[in-house]
């Protein structure tokens, strides 16, 4: 009965959840090398979106488009970085993060200008846009391969940052900044690095998250684009597999609290609606501040000491 | 002691710089009581400098908490939020409750206060909730602070919305029909406006608000501030109790953003929990980033400008433009935000003093060498 | 630094356009979305007063020949754009203002058109608060509880539904206010109901379709904006939703019968004007749209006629009606003269009640999603006794 009611639920979170991750990836690598929370981060995933709407409306078909996509997203991304984040690296870094909700309400201003405002409508991408059905429960194929996906780039993303040398380089730049310029590390090359496999898995989560979704606009990069965040902070910043499991179980948490009401109604812990869902955002950063209190390293975050 | 006594005999030496910033503020005020009085009061002039008011205020409490004591919050519009709806909630006439709370049986609260003790309820609720947030997340540093007080504006936000609270709340409806700034107007028995009070009104009460922050500036407390600002381990080294001051800093900033909500509340007619989003926290930074970190003035002037050109003066970007027979390319709605971007990117990247850096409005007046002198005793503190 | 601002912000100044003069102008405010997430309807409910614009491009006012203008201000589907939006036509000094598609909006801005003496007439907003205890906001449409009421009674008796599953945006008034009338009337025929709210935003939409297939509810009813009422349906058809999901006029969209097609969803909306009404405006509206590319677009791609646009179209001749019958452009005049104003339009006969000045009406059409052959199929005409 539990396993039944509760399963729909589990599968949207799982999806939700593997969508979140591919975007939190990108916050917890930027902010363990740049000790920055990249603001703009979802709103270039949110471009990625537009950007598949407005090249496949001119007529190329799905093989080119797809590639163009990711390889202009992952261009943004490296843009963004040189444009905006390059010229303050000695700055403070609350300008670096006032730059980064800069560079966020530019992009979404852009994209306001270039759709008027208006809902796109993402195109259809066949077979991850199948029906099926698992256990009595139909969703969209995507659902299935979301999370299949996100472990399998994730798995790639680790053994890159492990065995190789730009993937050391990186490791030793979020270890310490200075020391690792004086050692002959391009530090810039390893930044510029960061963003484009940032953005480039954001890219390859908005194909997932608007194929399910179908629809973008200026805003749709937002609220994902925080709670990617929360995900990161959630499992250690810095840490990729951390990054994954806080964005699958806020996916998670996120799509049951949608149905608790009725969860809780059907297992008949209560006689009446309490308007839960309306919480499904708050619940979120409730977490967040929770996690920040209690265990500010997350779940597999690295203790560090605070330099004087 | 000796800086005290230093600061005693300044103030007795009235410093000429202070006169002439006195008597332009006072002009200002005039000007605009003057122009009420004689321009059309459906110019857009009076909007833009009713919004310039309330946001100067807003970005004032931001500045105080960001550029003087260096907290990086991005809570203000959950506690502009608060603000709001406690001055809804306490203002709107019994007659209309039926009428506002229609979903909720006239709603739970059946008095109405008035207006300025409502206004100061209004800040004093928030900075309450500002103890009680503040008490976890004022430990967390930078960014951390930043994205917790972030989250907190969408827990506050969402528990507004929330049904269960509807009696007291209206859910997630609008609240309305409380007074505005236009019930400011003087009337004659006939209905007619006598004397138009309703721009004059929010000067004064962000003025007094203002002068209380910049007071507050000149404190021992404000002094402390910024040496939390400078550098928090001198700063506690000096005996400076950081959690007890950062903690001041917080719930003071928030019970002028209280005010500011009270004050939104009044331009815009109307509250609704949906609208004070995270965006509207950037706005906001962004307005104390293009006035200046620490400037109480650059906050002021950079309010007027923002809330001018966004309402008024770049209006036309968003509209076909004909130059005789020539359609002025690329203008159509959004482009105004589009400028409005770039001309914040350039602000960020290449101007980050801003307009005023951190100069105030005296320091325009002092000599060059004065000025100097006075940075140099500014960078002592 | 100052200096430079100061040159800088008057050389823009320099640049605001010359109000052209010479001519006799009447100023009509349209006060609509253009963007946000009821963009898409705002935008096709100006297309009917652009229309009306295009095929009567003048007013006799007091014996003269007024050009009428149409002013545009963008309130962006959202309560705290609103106001500033609406200060934008009043500055304008238009005389009299259309709209706006969705209540909230309507709502927000209100006081200000007060304030400055405009009459304004609502186009689409059916939540009764726009008009109640105001003497200055008129409306050519049905209300909320007339439509909450006639959707209700149609779940009950003809689709047979016993539980109803409804769905609102938060802070959404006319969400909120249909779903609140709509529950009242279905529980008073003896139904259940379930309702549930989500943040604005929102996406995903599978958990809310799960709750009301939990709750084995008939009927799926969610008056939202276009943008949510799309994400909702493609997401109950990957999830083959075995309820029918009902909605407003704000589901009459070509948008929605394009997510719908294909599917095997019953969709059911109710509405203001079937098209084939008056087949000589639709033949019209249809040919001015096709030469038009620019009013396709904004139409959504195609040709299908949205009963908002015919309600533009209205409001936009009894604004006429309401220029000539004061005789002048003042805008306090019209607002005296509007009480009388009837006009026999597209959608129906218009005149407006001695009470709150809304329309008097009392048929709403029902339609359902042709999924087949991506169209409408006219389903029934629907009052309450």
């Amino acid at each position: 009965m539990l396993f039944n009611t509760i399963l729909p639920y589990l599968l949207s979170g799982v999806s939700v959840g593997g969508q979140y991750a591919l975007i939190a990836i990108g916050y917890t690598m930027v902010y363990g090398i740049l000790r920055l929370i990249n603001f703009a981060h979802g709103d270039v995933f949110m471009v990625a979106g537009i950007l598949m709407v407005y090249i496949s409306a001119s007529g190329l078909p799905l093989y080119v488009s797809i590639p163009v996509v990711l390889i202009a997203t992952a261009a943004i991304g490296f843009l963004i970085e040189r444009v905006a984040y390059k010229p303050l690296r000695t700055a403070p870094r609350m300008s670096v993060m006032i730059s980064a909700i800069g560079v966020s309400y530019a992009l979404q201003n852009l994209v306001l200008y270039i759709t008027g405002g208006l809902n796109q409508f993402y195109p259809t991408i066949p077979f991850i846009s199948q029906s099926i059905t698992i256990g009595g429960a139909s969703t969209k194929m995507v659902t299935v391969v979301t999370p299949i996906l996100t472990v399998v780039l994730m798995v790639a993303l680790v053994l890159l940052i492990n065995h190789t040398k730009i993937g050391m380089a990186m490791r030793a730049v979020s270890k310490d900044f200075e020391t690792s310029s004086l050692m002959g590390i391009k530090i810039n090359n390893v930044i510029s690095a960061t963003f484009v496999i940032g953005s480039f898995l954001a890219g390859v989560g908005s194909l997932l998250y608007f194929t399910n979704y179908t629809t973008v606009i200026q805003t749709s990069g937002a609220m994902p684009g925080l709670k990617a965040f929360v995900a990161a902070v959630f499992g250690g910043i810095g840490s990729i597999p951390g990054a994954v499991v806080g964005a699958f179980i806020i996916g998670i948490c996120e799509s049951i609290i949608k149905g608790l009401d009725i969860i809780l109604f059907k297992l008949g812990l209560s006689k009446q609606m309490m308007g839960l869902a309306t919480f499904s955002d708050a619940f979120t950063f409730a977490l967040l501040i929770v996690i920040l209190i209690v265990k500010p390293t997350g779940l597999f975050g690295e203790k560090t000491t605070d330099k004087v | 002691m000796t800086m005290n006594a230093k600061r005693n005999m300044q103030v007795k030496k009235v410093n000429p710089s202070n006169l002439i910033a006195a008597a332009i503020i006072a002009a200002v005020y005039v000007v605009v009581f003057v122009l009420e009085q004689i321009m059309p009061p459906t110019s857009m002039l009076f909007t833009v400098l009713k919004k310039g008011a309330v946001y100067a205020l807003v970005a004032v409490s931001m500045n105080l908490l960001n550029g003087f004591t260096g907290l990086f919050s991005l809570g203000q519009a959950g506690f502009m939020l608060i603000g709001a709806y406690t001055y809804g909630i306490l203002t709107i006439p019994v007659a209309q409750r039926a009428a506002v709370y229609q979903y909720y049986d006239g709603g739970l609260v059946q008095f109405a206060m008035p207006v300025i003790p409502a206004m100061i309820l209004a800040g004093l609720v928030a900075a309450v909730f500002a103890l009680l947030i503040g008490m976890p997340v004022l430990r967390l540093k930078s960014d951390y602070l930043a994205i917790a007080t972030l989250g907190f504006a969408e827990i506050i936000r969402s528990i507004f919305q929330w049904d269960k609270l509807g009696k007291l709340t209206n859910g997630s409806n609008m609240l309305r029909l409380f007074p505005s700034f236009n019930d400011f107007n003087i009337k004659n028995a006939n209905g007619e406006v006598v004397v138009y009070l309703s721009t004059l009104v929010p000067f004064i009460i962000t003025g007094v608000c203002v002068a209380l922050v910049v007071m507050l500036l000149h404190s021992s407390y404000g002094r402390a501030f910024m040496a939390i600002r400078d550098d928090e381990i001198s700063a506690e080294a000096m005996g400076i109790n950081l959690a007890k001051h950062k903690q001041q800093a917080f719930c003071i900033s928030s019970f002028f953003a209280g005010v500011g909500g009270a004050m939104l509340a009044m331009y815009s007619n109307s509250v609704q929990a949906k609208s004070f989003t995270s965006a509207m926290t950037y706005e906001i930074l962004l307005i104390v980033v293009i006035g200046g970190i620490g400037s109480v003035t650059g906050s002021c002037l950079s309010s007027f400008l923002f809330v001018a050109c966004s309402e008024w003066w770049l209006r036309f970007l968003d509209q076909k433009q004909m130059i005789g027979s020539w359609e002025v390319p690329l203008l159509r709605n959004g482009f105004r935000l589009v400028v409005f971007s770039v001309i914040i990117m350039v602000v960020v990247l290449f101007f980050r003093q801003g307009i005023m850096g951190t100069k105030e409005l005296p320091d325009l007046f002092r000599k060059k060498k004065k000025a100097s002198e006075a940075g140099k005793e500014g960078a002592a503190k | 630094m100052m200096k430079k601002i100061v040159a800088i912000l008057l050389a823009m100044m320099m640049l605001l356009p010359a109000i052209a003069l010479g001519e006799n102008v009447v100023k009509i405010g349209v006060f609509e979305p253009a963007s946000g997430d009821s963009g898409a309807g705002g935008k096709q409910e100006m297309l009917g007063m652009q229309y009306a614009n295009k095929i009567c491009p003048t007013v006799e006012i007091g014996g003269e020949t007024y050009n009428v203008e149409l002013v545009y201000a963008d309130n962006g589907s959202s309560a705290d754009k609103a106001p500033s939006a609406a200060q934008q036509l009043v500055s304008e000094g238009v005389s009299v203002v259309l709209g706006s598609y969705g209540s909230g909006v309507s709502i927000a801005a209100s006081p200000i058109f007060a304030q400055a003496g405009i009459p304004a007439i609502g186009v689409t907003c059916t939540n009764p608060q726009v008009t109640a205890g105001n003497t200055h906001y008129f409306r050519i449409c049905f209300l909320d509880p007339f439509q909450g009421t006639v959707l209700a009674n149609y779940a009950f008796k003809e689709l047979g539904a016993t539980t109803a599953y409804c769905l609102a945006e938060l802070g959404n008034d006319y969400d909120v206010g249909l779903v609140h009338y709509f529950k009242q009337a279905f529980e008073a025929l003896g139904g259940m109901v379930i309702s549930e709210t989500f943040p604005s935003g929102t996406s995903d939409f599978t958990s809310y379709l799960t709750n009301a297939s939990m709750m084995e509810a008939g009927v799926f009813f969610c008056p939202v904006s276009i943008a949510y009422s799309t994400q909702i349906i493609n997401q109950a058809a990957a999830m083959n939703a075995g309820y029918a999901i009902l909605g407003s006029d704000t589901l009459d969209s070509n948008k929605v019968v394009e997510a719908a097609t294909g599917t095997n969803l019953n969709i059911l909306v109710s509405t203001f004007y079937q098209e084939g009404g008056n087949p000589e405006f639709d033949a019209g509206f249809k040919a001015w749209m096709n030469e038009d590319a620019e009013a396709l677009t904004n139409n959504g791609g195609n040709d299908m006629i949205a009963a908002v646009s015919v309600m533009g179209y209205d409001a936009y001749f009894v604004a006429l009606e309401a220029l000539k019958a004061a005789g002048t452009t003042d805008s306090k005049k019209v607002n005296e003269v509007l009480w009388n104003v009837t006009f026999d339009g597209v959608s129906g006969a218009i005149a407006f009640d001695a009470v709150n000045g809304d329309a008097v009406r009392d048929t709403a059409y029902i339609k359902s999603v042709d999924t087949a052959n991506a169209a409408w199929n006219f389903v029934a005409v629907q009052s309450v006794e």
